[in-house]
């Protein structure tokens, strides 16, 4: 065989081209008679119904001392609601098989969950009280109280857990952004019932709230579900304002010192929202530059060429109010400074040069040829269709994505790529003890 | 009761290579899989990690294919690839839209038969499997603590080898192992194709046997695996650690699988396994959790799915500030009642209720079918046994459950260890779920 065979694909008659499969999905609108509207895809193949929902505000709106209130009220609205203790609730949901979970992030609280058709209105009930009528209970408090207290330590042996949150802390200062999530041991040592009860009374409204469903369902049902599980919220609340930041451009270089067999690195700055319209010109110069899988440029400098680490990747990090671009790795403390000085190489010629004409078909061809793989379970599509209402893309976005990401020029991917990267404005974290790597300060992790 | 899981379809091409097809009409993509029946705990003495280490190294390159293109021809058609190595098996996978199969099964059946290496290709890729291994275990407190573990566990068999394996025997994995190991395993015959999604079997016969069927079949040799000896000791596996600041406990023993020792009792034991470690509604979790607070986290689990010996075992944090000899006590008195006292009728019908039901979401998956159905038949097992797993769960009764907690939780030899911060005094202490299966490790 020769790779020329090897890439002349024969016709096996074998389903429709890739970019189209995505673009056949149909998403329904439906509205209930309360007024709730749901974002349905249909699929009748299995008999299991995923709901996802998401209401504006998460972890940004925790007030002032109270970091981790919306991680702690995601882990206690399945621990006991309505009349049923937390032994109660969780025996329900058990015995039904109902996969019921609640995630607070930066700028959501979100939750959901997937159940057999034949269990649907056990899981409607249970999703119903846990968002209206949620206990907090003082043995459940306590017992999550613990369980967040555990999971802070546990994660503080992790060198990549600390240097993503130094690194957030370094590039968000004093804003909302630069907290963690789940708080501090000892922010959550303080948090109470009431400080619970405050959250969902000022949060949980029906002016925030997004609902997207998928699987064995009709519409007609779907609306009647809508109105007992969403219908008992109050309708509108005041959000506490975020203002919008900008990261921190101070190209300092911070160090953790910890015994260890690697370092680890975070690097970033500023990124961009995804309402901004080079939005797919960024995601396109993020997959040449570290996005995509083995073949991304620093995993082939970084990893190919010279072994310096397992691996190497960036992202895009769109938030409601600021966005980040970050790269990370982790490689032997004696090869942390030829890593680094490699990574930011490969900054600075993208900043420079952009990408090639080969890189742009070869990552338009990736981004649309893979975006059906996406839709692998119930739930999947349900937490896609959801992200798609809440980036306000429209009904119609699957249709259009295709042409947005060809539509994408080599200038568009030089001009976001020198308006984003810039070596010099880098914001690098170390975790360990390299070799090479003069820091510009040296931290302590937090406790 | 459902009549089974993933209703595929199966058959074998004239080399002796099995093919598997799961159908998913749900969007037109698939997931591409080849399972070679070979895994860590086939390797040659002093040879540890060379079935990882040639798991890398088919990413490198064959006659047709220069090194590199695999993975970028891949991604330029829209797949998503990787591949992982365990003890029992080595398998490779892509995701792609469905008119792209015949291009993986292509390119999965060149690299079967044409992998073409060189040292300037073998040598960083060596350096890239010691930064996994760092990245992955000796920079975790916990990945050391669970070598250690297995370590302990598995005297003589390789299963306490570590799959990506030692440090310094990576480091003197060589070109030559690595073809040697090739050649010796990689064949059709000791292969499973298996695709899931949207295509059925009459559709994928005809590429298996335009890509595949012309690599012949080649001798391969038994997979002999030293045996352990009644293990009758207890062993207590301590790891102190500056960086841990939160103490956890696990305890292991060794169990029968699908495949080995008495196997009827993998099905007994999933079901003791639901009851004492299934979510916030375990015995575990109410007893050491709900009740003592003594821990905040404690769980129990079983993977049958070994062509030698499973494990089988329990995992707890203990409480913030708590002294982790309660936990670890309490975890004691726990499994000695279900030893001696046994479990109820009602906790059976739950669990076995349970497992059933989520038995339908595994069929809500793209990739989920392939990876179930190659598991099963990479280590022997056949289609009807992966396909019968409702009705076998459904046969379990009460006194099978109490049997084997009694065999199995009731053998003197096991393995606690304990991962503590270098400050705490006391004996004890815990960290995630039980990673049963030891290490899965990916490119």
């Amino acid at each position: 065989m020769t790779l020329s065979t090897l890439l002349r694909v024969p016709d096996s008659g074998l389903g429709a081209l890739a970019g189209t499969s995505a673009q056949s999905v149909a998403i329904e609108r439906v509205v209930s008679p309360g007024g709730v509207e749901a974002w349905l895809v249909q699929d009748h193949q299995i008999p299991v119904v995923a709901v996802e929902f998401a209401f504006d505000g998460g972890a940004e709106q925790d007030p002032d001392g109270k970091d981790g209130l919306s991680a702690f009220v995601a882990d206690l609205l399945d621990e006991g609601a309505g009349a049923y203790d937390s032994t109660e609730f969780q025996r329900r949901l058990a015995d039904h098989a109902i996969n019921l979970g609640f995630l607070a992030q930066t700028d959501t609280f979100s939750g959901g969950f997937k159940t057999l058709v034949e269990t649907e209105d056990e899981a409607f009930e249970l999703l119903r009280l846990a968002l209206t009528a949620p206990r907090f209970d003082d043995e459940a408090v306590q017992r999550i109280r613990q369980g967040v207290v555990s999971s802070l330590r546990r994660e503080q042996a992790d060198p990549h857990w600390l240097a993503r949150r130094v690194f957030f802390r370094e590039a968000f200062a004093d804003h909302p952004y630069g907290r963690s999530i789940r708080g501090s041991i000892g922010s959550v040592a303080h948090l109470n019932d009431g400080d619970c009860r405050d959250l969902v009374a000022r949060q949980f409204t029906r002016d925030r709230l997004r609902v997207a469903v998928t699987g064995a369902i009709t519409p007609t049902r779907l609306a009647v579900a809508l109105d007992r599980m969403f219908g008992g919220l109050p309708a509108t609340s005041a959000m506490t304002p975020v203002a919008e930041v900008t990261s921190v451009a101070g190209g300092q270089t911070v160090q953790v010192s910890r015994t260890g067999a690697q370092t680890v690195l975070v690097l970033g700055q500023q990124g961009i929202k995804r309402s901004d319209p080079d939005w797919f010109a960024a995601t396109i110069m993020n997959y040449v530059l570290g996005g995509g899988s083995l073949g991304s440029r620093l995993m082939t400098e970084v990893r190919e060429k010279r072994g310096l680490s397992y691996g190497v990747h960036s992202y895009l990090q769109p938030f409601d109010h600021g966005a980040l671009i970050v790269a990370g790795g982790a490689t032997a403390n004696d090869k942390a400074g030829e890593t680094l000085a490699v990574m930011r190489a490969e900054w600075a010629r993208m900043a420079e040069g952009g990408i090639s004409a080969e890189e742009l078909a070869d990552a338009k061809t990736y981004l649309t040829g893979s975006f059906p793989l996406q839709f692998s379970s119930t739930d999947a599509i349900a937490r896609l269709v959801l992200q798609i209402r809440r980036d306000n893309l429209g009904i119609d976005y699957l249709r259009r994505r295709d042409a947005l990401i060809e539509a994408v020029s080599l200038a568009d991917v030089a001009r976001v790529a020198r308006r984003l990267l810039d070596p010099r404005t880098l914001i690098t974290v170390i975790v360990g003890q390299p070799k090479d790597i003069t820091p510009t300060r040296i931290v302590e992790a937090e406790e | 009761m459902p009549a089974g899981i993933f209703f595929p379809e199966t058959f074998t091409l004239a080399n002796g290579l099995e093919v598997v097809v799961a159908t998913n009409r749900r969007m037109p993509v698939v997931t591409h899989m080849v399972w070679y029946k070979v895994g860590a705990a086939d390797e040659p003495r002093f040879k540890s990690g060379i079935a990882h280490f040639l798991e890398h190294l088919m990413f490198k390159g064959t006659e047709a294919v220069p090194p590199g293109d695999f993975s970028r021809i891949i991604a330029r058609n829209g797949g998503q690839e990787n591949a992982f190595t365990t003890y029992d098996y080595t398998a490779y996978y892509q995701n792609v839209a469905v008119d792209r199969l015949p291009l993986v099964m292509q390119l999965e059946a060149d690299r079967m038969a044409g992998l073409r290496l060189t040292d300037a290709l073998v040598d960083p890729e060596r350096d890239v499997v010691l930064e996994e291994r760092h990245q992955r275990t000796d920079n975790l407190p916990a990945g050391r603590l669970t070598e250690a573990l297995y370590a302990a566990l598995f005297v003589h068999h390789p299963y306490g080898i570590p799959v990506i394996g030692w440090e310094q025997e990576i480091r003197g994995l060589m070109r030559a192992d690595a073809e040697d190991f090739y050649r010796t395993w990689y064949a059709p015959n000791n292969a499973v194709l298996v695709i899931s999604g949207d295509v059925d079997a009459a559709q994928v016969r005809p590429l298996a046997e335009t890509w595949f069927g012309a690599i012949p079949a080649r001798p391969v040799p038994p997979r002999c695996r030293p045996q352990d000896p009644p293990m009758a000791v207890q062993h207590r596996v301590v790891l102190r650690d500056p960086r841990v600041r939160q103490a956890s406990l696990r305890q292991l023993w060794q169990a029968p699988s699908y495949r080995h020792g008495d196997s009827g009792q993998a099905f007994a034991l999933q079901v003791l396994a639901e009851i004492l470690g299934g979510g916030a509604t375990g015995r575990l979790y109410r007893s050491l959790v709900v009740e003592q607070r003594v821990a905040t986290s404690a769980g129990f689990g079983y993977a049958p799915s070994a062509l030698d010996y499973a494990v089988i075992g329990a995992s707890l944090s203990p409480a913030p500030d708590s002294d982790p000899d309660q936990a670890e006590a309490a975890l004691t008195r726990e499994i000695e009642r279900v030893v001696a006292d046994g479990v109820t009728d009602d906790e059976v019908d739950a669990a076995k209720r349970r497992l059933i039901r989520e038995s339908i979401f595994a069929r809500d998956s793209l990739r989920g079918p392939a990876f179930s159905l190659g598991t099963a038949l990479a280590i022997g097992r056949t289609v009807a046994d992966v396909e019968s797993w409702p009705a076998r769960i459904a046969a379990v009764g009460r006194d099978q459950v109490n049997a084997a907690a009694r065999a199995i939780l009731g053998q003197p030899g096991r393995v606690t260890g304990v991962l503590l911060p270098e400050t705490t005094a006391s004996r004890a202490a815990a960290e995630e779920p039980v990673a049963l299966r030891g290490s899965e490790v990916v490119p």
